[in-house]
């Protein structure tokens, strides 16, 4: 199997799918003849000129209404943020347009849009262009959230979200783009709603997706160095949310450590605690440890930022308190 | 113009007027719950200009829908069965008043964010250009969306693609209590839409007649290649922006000087004196609209209310 990177996974995906159906578009701002400013859609506007790429001007709630809109006559818009933290500007459109017209119309439209949106924070941007907002987009139902940690697991996710009926936000985090991993040739989906296992230990569960799963991942490499065996699980998908792997795993290992890039309070960290505590509370032996961002702005400074973000030591510490 | 087409007219506007008087009692009544915005006074607006779409056009519009709802085709007991909250309503009894929509005749809804459907309307109208149909959209909103960013980026993005899409302001002169001059920088809301290529007029709202020919004119426009185009219509909501309006905001001068130029009215006058119908014609006509409306009440009434299952139903596609 190729070994190729995230950037190029979420890339064939994109073009796999267009070319599979022709109700497929993508939109967004310097998509097309820049090439997208993380460089995902670089050569689409040739290969598939500009009605199916459509640079937009820089308009983030008419990218996130338009989008909505021609998914519900019946195309299958992917849009594109440039960053998550401009889609804030559009939260109204994907909130209360594109996640709710299904039901509040009951049942009559669908709105099979993709909403694709880099983020998250380490690369020096500065508080506004730092965020991991994931888990205010997955506090709605009617919208789902999907924030691949893999190569593998991205191109499966985002075809099965251009080929769902429903509206789907899709995060990227941007330091992820660069990983390598194994991808096969050829057609296939991974489902939304899935967890994964990616590491199997009977020590310790750590939980987690995303950039923070190639922490977790991290961690429990250097742990087992010190004969300390994580089993490592990957939500892969906030919104619907499957706990059944963490569960299993946290009945084998009755202790838990939940790791993300957002903030701690009110966090991803914070709902699986709770669901852990609620349907496994007899397997509980220990507090669950929580590792996400500390409660400030993100800085510009380099050692400042990192000081604030998770890392694998932040998260060794953590395992070691609860064994 | 055809009689038939005339007669129909009317009752559409007697229809409008009638149904909103009617859903004004049952809010009353308790029967009806949230917010209530009645279309009283702008009746000509919804009537003359659905008129003129064609069969594949889509329709999109705010929270005070129920006209669009109505000259769509929609039967007024779904409407009232919606506002009832009862299951058979248009929206299964989970959008409400605000919330009207038949997809089958392309109508997307009203929609009760401020301007919040401007960027849906200009998505349909993607959509349509996309795959190449004579597809136009139109898409109705009141003057205080002419304030808000999703007007400006809509209007932007359809003028630089070009997209088949018919914007109708319905200028009822307040956003809520406020003036368009206590809101607006430019109160010719005509001239915002020209900021951004589109071509735009000013038509007389309160004129069925005046408002059909405008928008088929725009429509032929639209279908001509010629893009995006804009109609500020001039009209005037006789009652208050919801029910519970205190209407500290206008005199009664001001709203009785409106209603001389009734949109019933002025037409009633038109086919009256070029002898297009009779008193007796039209009489007819407000007591079957009359009848049609009891039974809509009696049906909304007995209409069995939601399930527990339905609570969790349509919340996605794929489960």
């Amino acid at each position: 199997m190729a070994r190729i990177t995230m950037r190029q996974a979420i890339s064939d995906a994109l073009r796999e799918e267009m070319h599979r159906d022709p109700d497929v578009f993508i939109m967004g701002e310097e998509i097309g003849v820049w090439g997208g400013t993380y460089a995902v859609t670089r050569g689409f506007y040739d290969e598939f000129g500009p009605e199916r790429v459509r640079d937009t001007p820089i308009s983030e709630m008419a990218i996130g209404g338009a989008a909505a809109g021609a998914a519900m006559a019946g195309l299958r818009p992917v849009a594109e943020f440039m960053t998550i933290n401009f889609a804030f500007v559009a939260f109204d459109a994907i909130i209360n347009h594109a996640a709710k017209v299904h039901y509040m119309f009951g049942g009559q439209m669908k709105c099979p849009v993709v909403f694709r949106a880099p983020g998250g924070g380490g690369r020096q941007l500065g508080a506004t262009h730092s965020h991991t907002p994931d888990v205010i987009f997955a506090h709605f139902p009617g919208l789902k959230v999907v924030s691949p940690a893999t190569p593998y697991d991205a191109k499966g996710l985002l075809k099965a979200a251009i080929r769902s009926d429903d509206p789907i936000m899709f995060i990227e985090h941007a330091t992820l783009y660069q990983i390598r991993g194994e991808v096969p040739e050829g057609d296939y989906v991974v489902p939304i709603g899935v967890s994964d296992i990616k590491r199997t230990g009977s020590d310790v569960t750590i939980i987690a997706y995303a950039q923070g799963l190639q922490v977790a991942l991290s961690a429990a490499e250097q742990l087992a160095n010190e004969g300390i065996e994580a089993e490592v699980v990957d939500l892969r998908s906030l919104r619907p949310l499957d706990m059944g792997p963490a569960l299993e795993s946290f009945k084998k290992t009755f202790k838990a450590v939940v790791v993300e890039e957002g903030h701690r309070s009110y966090g991803i960290g914070s709902e699986v605690v709770a669901r852990l505590q609620e349907e496994g509370f007899d397997y509980m032996d220990a507090p669950i440890k929580r590792v996400a961002q500390f409660e400030v702005p993100l800085p510009y400074s380099q050692q400042l930022e990192q000081s604030a973000l998770i890392n694998a030591d932040r998260v060794i510490a953590a395992v070691k308190e609860i064994l | 113009m055809s009689n038939e087409m005339y007669l129909e007219w009317y009752r559409q506007l007697v229809m409008i007027r009638r149904f909103e008087q009617k859903s004004s009692e049952m809010y009353q009544l308790g029967k009806i719950g949230g917010f209530l915005h009645l279309y009283i006074g702008q009746e000509a607006i919804a009537v003359g200009s659905v008129a003129a779409r064609q069969e594949n056009d889509h329709v999109i519009t705010a929270y005070r829908d129920h006209a669009h709802a109505l000259v769509v085709g929609i039967e007024p007991k779904l409407i009232m069965a919606e506002m009832f909250g009862k299951v058979t309503g248009v929206s299964k009894g989970k959008g409400g008043s605000m919330h009207l929509a038949d997809v089958n005749r392309r109508f997307w809804g009203g929609y009760a964010v401020v301007g919040g459907h401007l960027p849906l309307a200009t998505g349909l109208a993607l959509a349509e250009q996309y795959k190449h149909t004579d597809s136009a959209t139109l898409c109705y909103f009141g003057d205080g969306s002419t304030n808000i960013g999703y007007f400006h980026e809509s209007l932007n993005l359809a003028g630089t693609w070009q997209l088949p899409v018919l914007f109708i302001c319905e200028n009822n002169q307040y956003g809520m209590g406020t003036a368009v001059a206590r809101a607006s920088a430019v109160t010719a809301i005509v001239d915002k839409a020209k900021a951004y290529g589109l071509p735009a007029s000013q038509v007389d709202g309160m004129n069925v007649m005046k408002v059909y020919e405008a928008t088929q004119k725009a429509l032929a426009a639209i279908r001509a290649g010629e893009g995006p185009q804009f109609l500020e219509m001039i009209t005037y909501r006789f009652e208050g922006h919801s029910m519970g309006d205190p209407l500290r905001y206008r005199s009664s001068e001001e709203v009785e000087k409106w209603r001389e130029d009734d949109p019933i009215g002025i037409l009633e006058r038109h086919l009256l004196s070029e002898k297009l119908a009779d008193k007796a014609t039209l009489e007819q006509i407000d007591k079957s609209v009359e009848q049609e409306l009891e039974a809509a009440v009696k049906f909304a009434e007995e209409s069995p209310l939601p399930s527990a299952d339905d609570l969790f139903a349509h919340i996605y596609v794929e489960a």
